[in-house]
């Protein structure tokens, strides 16, 4: 369970949003809205640990997450605006390494596996610098399906995807979600889920 | 350790950013015997600073590319919210950084320490204090490197911040070598400079780790 108490960012000497609640249980998804500049990313980045709320705190099945003291790093997957994946390396290099990063050895078998049921088959060989930016997305989203987390947080994940592609992580959320996850996601797109519960916050 | 691995693999994939470095260093230390001419005297009294200091200037240059590749796609917030200790991944990529530009260094260093007419033993101490110095180099460059994160002229002032720091490394590596060549022991530069490596194992990496926290908030 994820809980945000009171959660309050300031950027410069502007206060972006204050007095956010919100409590994600197991199987929940949770979409962050806003308009452009509310603090959506920042929101994300926060629950990730990058910054630190100016005031407010983070539970992760009640302790606080920025003690580091219990098993929240162990059991996220976070994806940003930016790939995470090297532009030297090939794909099931890149996808191997990530997923090493977040602490989950993944042999070729799997890696391939994951990268033929994300449409990125027969590419698993090139380097990432030759690839569009869809399917840099589908190789930074393909970690979503070898490491086992609980928590997914996804910072615009539909972006540069095309109408399968969509439709195909739609189905890994829903997927996740029926098996007890949870995903927190911004996204301006429609999203079509089926899950038992969801959420939007809105940020003003 | 396969964080080691793929920084290396990386290197790989772009060789010419290591050769630079390796190249820099040699037409650096050559520039000196072609502009000071053949005075044996003065080359030999001349070689362990001339030396040090292209390696501290061979080594500072590289540290902007440490962490600042990993900044640009991602790959550095990915290893903040990683579970793995942060300390621990930039100990493995000060490593690398070593093994990539530091140790390139080290071997070459003899063959350019002939130029200068230094004596066989001089060379191996002139090898040895390297081999000893340049992994405390990139450890204390960590720090620099991760405290000018995405700032602009962070290359500028990365120099600023590092090389006084270097300078306890420069004064025992280059005074080891001028202490043999006048016939003093020299070993307890060779402990002191061992020491400055005991030390910044220990911290360096967690001090490059809060510099990376702080410089990603």
């Amino acid at each position: 369970m994820l809980q945000g108490i009171n959660l309050e960012c300031i950027r410069g000497d502007r206060r972006l949003f204050s007095k956010v609640n919100f409590t994600l249980e197991s199987g929940g998804l949770m979409q962050v809205q806003g308009a452009n500049g509310s603090g959506k990313t920042s929101l994300l980045r926060m629950l990730c640990g990058l910054s630190n709320p100016a005031a407010g705190e983070i539970l992760w099945n009640g302790t606080a997450i920025r003690t580091r003291d219990n098993d929240y790093f162990a059991m996220l997957t976070y994806i940003g605006h930016l790939s995470g994946t090297k532009d030297d390396l090939t794909v099931i290099e890149n996808l191997q390494i990530s997923s090493a990063l977040a602490g989950f050895e993944v042999d070729v078998g799997e890696a391939l596996d994951a990268l033929e049921r994300i449409g990125m088959a027969g590419r698993e060989q090139l380097p990432v610098k030759v690839l569009s930016q869809g399917q840099r997305r589908r190789v930074a989203l393909a970690r979503l399906l070898v490491c086992k987390t609980t928590l997914w947080i996804l910072d615009e994940p539909l972006v540069a995807l095309d109408v399968t592609a969509v439709k195909l992580i739609q189905g890994f959320l829903e997927q996740h979600l029926q098996q007890g996850g949870m995903v927190i996601m911004t996204t301006h797109q429609e999203i079509d889920i089926q899950a038992k519960s969801i959420m939007q916050l809105q940020l003003v | 350790m396969w964080i080691i691995r793929r920084d290396l693999l990386l290197a790989m994939r772009r060789r010419s950013d290591v050769l630079t470095i390796l190249f820099f260093f040699i037409i650096v230390v050559s520039l000196f015997p072609l502009s000071v001419g053949p005075e044996m005297n003065m080359l030999r009294a001349m070689a362990p600073g001339v030396v040090w200091v292209a390696a501290l200037l061979a080594s500072m240059l590289s540290l902007g590319r440490m962490f600042s590749n990993d900044y640009v796609d991602g790959t550095l917030e990915q290893m903040l919210v990683s579970p793995q200790s942060l300390s621990l991944l930039v100990l493995g990529k000060a490593l690398a950084h070593w093994l990539v530009t530091g140790l390139p260094l080290v071997m070459m260093a003899p063959v350019l320490g002939i130029q200068y007419d230094l004596p066989l033993d001089a060379l191996a101490v002139l090898t040895v204090t390297l081999l000893l110095g340049t992994p405390v180099l990139s450890l204390i460059g960590a720090i620099g490197a991760a405290l000018t994160l995405g700032l602009r002229g962070g290359g500028v002032l990365v120099s600023l911040l590092v090389l006084p720091l270097y300078i306890p490394v420069l004064i025992f590596g280059a005074g080891a070598v001028e202490a043999n060549m006048a016939g003093v022991a020299f070993d307890a530069h060779l402990s002191l400079i061992g020491a400055f490596l005991m030390v910044a194992l220990v911290f360096a990496p967690w001090a490059a780790a809060s510099s990376l926290r702080v410089s990603m908030e």
